[in-house]
């Protein structure tokens, strides 16, 4: 059988090139470690027992795949068109087609026993030392504690300018929020999930906890975690135009200091209200209401003003905002019907309102153009009084 | 020739009848939902009595959320309650009107864990009507309900929620077409 | 059971129409299955500029290129153009090439049915493209258009959408009727379904799933545009409707339709791989129950998709179990590709080349979506990247690659003349090292915690991501070479023969290159035993 020099450099390169692709599929691999690009191990029991099952399954589908590529690769070398050789010409064989059959279903029975016991741990239904009402809304999550009644808002903490690369990004650029969710350690924590508007997903990798939050229905999750630390997921499911943008934060916390934070909620409640009944200046309210502005409503309606019409109406010469301070307030208040504008009423103080809507109604030469009225908290809470 | 009547009229009477299906659901889903609980909808039957009540206790837990563009204040007048099975509860949910125009609201319940919304039996509850307030106004509501004994032995918490909904356009348009 | 057609053939020997009315009026399966397959090329790159956009955008972490309003239409209509613009029009247009002459037919059954199938393609996608130029801008909701998402938050152009949507199931229904009536009444004498070849058996398969499931898509957005316009409330909380009844309703078509697009890469592949191992494809029998039990097992598994949305314990495991089950069939057509190579003279022509790295990847895909089966699991996989790896590992290497086969495989037969070799060879190289380098990392990224949907990203996942954007702007550009190869082939292509390939078995490979405008008009003598699978 003759060789040619052509088919020796061929099977030489062959190899060589075989060689190189494997290189190139793992080279990826060298440089990160096994922890950047593997699931997390996650924090308590349940986690730890999904990941170890994800792993399982894992280096049997690696073995699996090794094993179909080796043998194809094989086949390639070996099997190549040789002069004077015929190929084979059987085309069947039962008995073993049934043996392999059978050998993928042993495999995959498996595979199925320890995945449905990891399914029955996860699905316990056991009640929870603390419930937390969890709601998604477009664009944040809103966390109510039912035994304590305190109840805050979730708002990704991430500059517009850091997003626009303007400012520099920080480490956990696109995963910190103003107001994380606090939970004590060794307690169990049951997580009733909901949504306002639209099918948002409540996701904490370290828990292994994802439940989607349908408008609606209510969704039970719980977890338990006895190390102190803070745990970041993200939303998981399209719920519009900043589905990226609306982190999860969970700071697990001693027993005291989730008592202090508890605490801290009601006084600040408290001192809202007393905010609210102080003498303010114009300049302190407008200071207040662009920070305010660029953390809620710079999104729709843009920093200078100009919105995204017709969905996202201007603020910037809007008519409302220069002349009809109590239409304006109504509209904080309320929402608009049909409308992406949901009701502030619960996500902000009484003074974070008045001051943003002052904000509004003294930038972008509107108070030039306008009736130039600001408004102060009291009115904000004459408001809510009027109407309960 | 009549072999192609025969099946003329065949797929004729199909279409006909799947199309008779279609409205045949409403009353069959309505038979669906009775019978396996799903969704922790509400199930018709009053249950005022109890041969065997059990002596578990169940902590039940209310929420209340209101959907997207729906401003009123709604409220549960306590955010839990421990209660027994087989015996009646009563509380209430108060609703107010904070806008100055008419509006039409539905209450919808869903109860978790979703095993356990079959046992939790609302003998008495305002989401099974709509609710329409003038500006302004305001209503406290009942609610009565009783927990199954057979509720399952690993459940031993409920959680009741309502999702407040502005149907106000809805019903406007509805009464339109009548 | 099929139908003598006596030979006139001396008679009106009239070719094609000349101009461009030819192609408006057309009814000839080989003109048909060209629009298809041209309309399809034209499509990939359209979809796959969008894609461009999203790799673009998502190159380094912050907003660059786009806004996140914009991102979200590329993402949403690059899903669609891809699934219902380019993979199911290519795959109508082989089999519209194909099937007559693989069964020895004239043309399809149906012939003025084919043509309107696919003129209201263009029409469709007209549509959902122009939805770019209205206001509010094309549909964001993804192309799985969850609800509420797609119906009380949508933009205005969610109708237009609906309309071109009803539009291409209708085409899809109509070419699967066409399709089956075809297999099952004109199959020359002598052919029976168990001699019939393997993508003829893939075909006619995959027509019974569009029947049975494009109409449930069309329920699906119907009840949409009710929803939307006409106050009811299917997917409304307040109105005693159900968000997740979407969910449901979506995904019974949309696993089977997955199988759709995949199907008759099976069959493809297999004649490939038998052509160019000189050997019979192993186990023929077990192939066709193999595509016959996934088709079936399709129907059963939907709510893998939604592992998530709160359903009842026995609901996940059932799902999970009806899952795993499908890697059973699958793993043994594996098996029987590998087992045809086996002991076979094997060279390596692009299609093989494209046909080899099919079975490879597929299996690498296939692989993944094994690891997505398992339920616990999946609360960690869903909605991240690695969902997004798996699924493009079996479109793209997948399916994609099975019709970029089968058009280097066929060209020569179609159009008469051989595409330059060491080309093709060259496209296959950049396209299998792009296509790894452009989704084996989205596996990690999407382990390490990375969401799909999102137009910007934490900063662990920014050189991974780097590296998909080179691969894919790699891939983008090696289809570019795809096109040049077709294109010299068919303008300064040396002459083929009938047989084209040494081992190739099929009626087809007895026509001319290329074939008569009418061919087949007396069915063929299959005693010479040129119609085995």
């Amino acid at each position: 059988m003759h060789v040619t020099p052509t088919k020796k450099l061929f099977e030489m390169y062959l190899k060589k090139l075989i060689l190189c692709l494997t290189a190139l599929f793992l080279a990826p691999l060298s440089f990160s470690a096994w922890d950047d690009i593997n699931m997390t191990p996650g924090v308590n029991a349940i986690a730890q027992e999904i990941f170890g099952l994800h792993m399982t399954i894992f280096w049997i589908c690696v073995v699996i795949g090794a094993l179909v590529l080796g043998f194809m690769v094989f086949l390639i070398i070996k099997y190549r068109k040789k002069e004077g050789v015929e190929p084979a010409d059987f085309d069947d064989n039962p008995k073993l087609e049934l043996t392999w059959t059978i050998l993928f279903a042993v495999i995959l029975v498996g595979m199925a026993i320890p995945a449905t016991t990891t399914m029955i741990k996860a699905y316990d239904d056991e009640e929870g030392d603390i419930n937390i009402l969890i709601t998604g809304h477009q664009w944040k999550w809103q966390y109510e504690y039912m035994e304590d009644e305190v109840s805050f808002f979730s708002n990704l903490l991430t500059s517009l300018d850091a997003r626009n690369n303007i400012a520099p990004k920080t480490e956990n650029y696109l995963l910190e929020v103003d107001e994380p969710l606090v939970i004590p350690v060794n307690k169990r924590v049951r997580f009733l999930i909901t949504a306002n508007d639209v099918i948002h997903s409540w996701w904490v990798p370290d828990f292994a906890v994802k439940q989607d939050a349908i408008p609606g229905f209510i969704n039970t999750a719980w977890t338990y975690v006895d190390k102190p630390g803070v745990y970041r997921g993200q939303c998981t499911e399209l719920c519009g135009v900043y589905h990226g943008y609306m982190p999860i934060v969970v700071k697990a916390v001693s027993d005291s200091e989730y008592k202090d934070f508890i605490q801290g909620k009601r006084d600040l409640k408290a001192q809202q209200a007393l905010l609210t009944e102080k003498l303010w200046e114009t300049d302190e309210l407008f200071a207040i209401g662009e920070e305010v502005y660029l953390k809620n409503c710079v999104a729709c309606h843009q920093v200078n003003g100009a919105g995204i019409p017709p969905v996202f109406p201007a603020l910037a010469g809007s008519e409302i905002v220069m002349n009809d301070k109590g239409r304006q307030v109504e509209i904080l208040m309320e929402g608009v019907q049909g409308a992406a504008m949901q009701s502030y009423a619960e996500q902000l103080t009484e003074v974070e309102i008045a001051a943003v809507i002052t904000y509004t109604r003294k930038a972008w030469g509107n108070d030039a153009g306008g009736d130039g009225e600001i408004v102060v908290p009291k009115e904000i809470l004459d408001y809510k009084n009027n109407k309960l | 020739m009549s072999s192609i009547k025969k099946s003329v009229s065949k797929l004729f009477l199909a279409t006909v009848g799947m199309f008779l299906f279609g409205f045949a659901l409403v009353p069959i889903y309505d038979v669906f939902c009775e019978i396996t609980g799903l969704n922790g909808k509400v199930t018709g039957p009053t249950f005022s009595e109890y041969e065997d009540i059990g002596n578990r206790e169940i902590k039940i837990t209310f929420t209340t959320t209101n959907n997207n563009g729906m401003p009123w204040f709604f409220d549960s007048d306590r955010s839990q309650m421990k209660v027994k099975t087989g015996e009646q509860n009563l509380m209430s949910y108060v609703f107010t009107n904070t806008t100055d125009k008419p509006m039409i609201a539905q209450a919808i319940p869903s109860v978790s864990p979703g095993k356990g919304a079959q046992y939790f039996h609302k003998t008495e509850c305002f989401c099974f009507e709509q609710q329409y307030l003038e500006p302004g106004e305001s209503i406290s509501i009942p609610l009565k309900f009783v927990i199954d004994p057979d509720l399952p032995e690993d459940i031993s918490s409920l959680a009741l929620g309502y999702t407040l909904f502005d149907i106000t356009k809805d019903q406007m348009s509805k009464q339109a077409s009548n | 059971m099929s139908a003598v057609i006596e030979g006139h053939h001396d008679d009106h020997h009239h070719g094609p129409a000349k101009g461009i009315t030819r192609w408006l009026y057309t009814t000839n399966h080989k003109d048909i299955g060209s629009l298809y397959l041209w309309f399809s090329f034209i499509m990939l790159f359209i979809g796959g500029a969008m894609a461009m956009v999203i790799r673009a955008e998502l190159f380094e972490p912050g907003s660059q290129i786009v806004s996140p309003e914009f991102y979200n239409q590329m993402v949403t209509n690059h899903g669609l153009i891809m699934v219902f613009g380019v993979i199911m029009p290519a795959f109508v247009g082989l089999a519209n090439w194909l099937i007559p002459m693989q069964i020895g037919a004239p043309d399809m059954a149906l012939p003025r049915l084919n043509n309107l199938s696919f003129w209201i393609l263009p029409a469709a996608f007209g549509v959902l493209l122009a939805t770019f130029f209205m206001e509010g801008g094309a549909p964001n909701f993804g192309w799985t258009f969850y609800a509420p998402l797609s119906t009380e938050y949508a933009p205005p152009t969610v109708t237009y959408f609906i309309f071109a949507v009803h539009i291409m199931g209708a085409s899809s229904i109509m070419g699967s009727i066409n399709v089956i009536t075809t297999i099952l009444n004109m199959r020359a004498p002598g052919m029976t379904l168990m001699k019939m070849p393997l993508f003829v058996w893939s075909w006619l398969i995959t027509a019974y799933l569009l029947i049975a499931v494009m109409p449930v898509l069309a329920g699906a957005v119907t009840m949409m545009l009710m929803d939307i316009h006409f106050g009811t409330s299917f997917f409304k909380a307040g109105g005693g409707g159900d968000p997740v009844l979407f969910q449901h309703i979506f995904w019974f078509f949309g696993h089977p339709e997955v199988y759709i697009m995949i199907l008759p890469a099976f069959g493809i592949v297999s004649h490939i791989i038998e052509t160019f191992s000189r050997k019979p494809i192993f186990g023929y029998d077990s192939m066709v129950y193999a595509i016959a039990s996934i088709a079936l097992l399709s129907f059963v598994v939907w709510a893998h998709h939604m592992f998530t949305v709160g359903m009842p314990i026995a609901g996940e495991l059932f799902f999970m179990y009806s899952t795993m089950l499908i890697a059973i069939p699958t793993g043994v057509k594996v098996f029987n590709w590998l087992s045809t190579m086996f002991k076979g003279s094997l060279t390596f022509e692009t299609p093989m080349l494209f046909a080899i790295a099919f079975v490879a990847l597929f299996t690498i895909g296939g692989l993944s979506g094994l690891m997505l089966a398992i339920a616990p699991a999946d609360f960690q996989y869903h909605d991240t990247y690695f969902v997004v790896a798996h699924f493009h590992y079996v479109l793209v290497p997948g399916a994609l690659f099975s019709i970029i086969a089968a058009v280097y495989y066929w060209l020569p037969k179609w159009t008469g003349y051989m595409y330059d070799e060491f080309m093709g060879k060259t496209h296959f190289w950049l396209s299998f090292v792009s296509v790894n380098l452009t989704f084996f990392p989205m596996h990690f990224v999407g382990l390490a915690g990375m969401p799909r949907r999102i137009p910007d990203y934490a900063m662990q996942f920014a050189d991974y991501n780097m590296i998909v954007s080179v691969g894919a702007f790699l891939f983008g550009l090696s289809q570019l070479l795809f096109l040049y190869v077709v294109l010299k082939a068919i303008f300064y292509g040396k002459k083929a023969t009938g047989q084209v390939w040494e081992g190739a078995q099929g009626l087809e490979w007895t026509l001319d290159s290329p074939p008569a405008y009418h061919t087949f008009e007396t069915p063929p003598n299959l005693e010479a035993g040129e119609a085995k699978g």
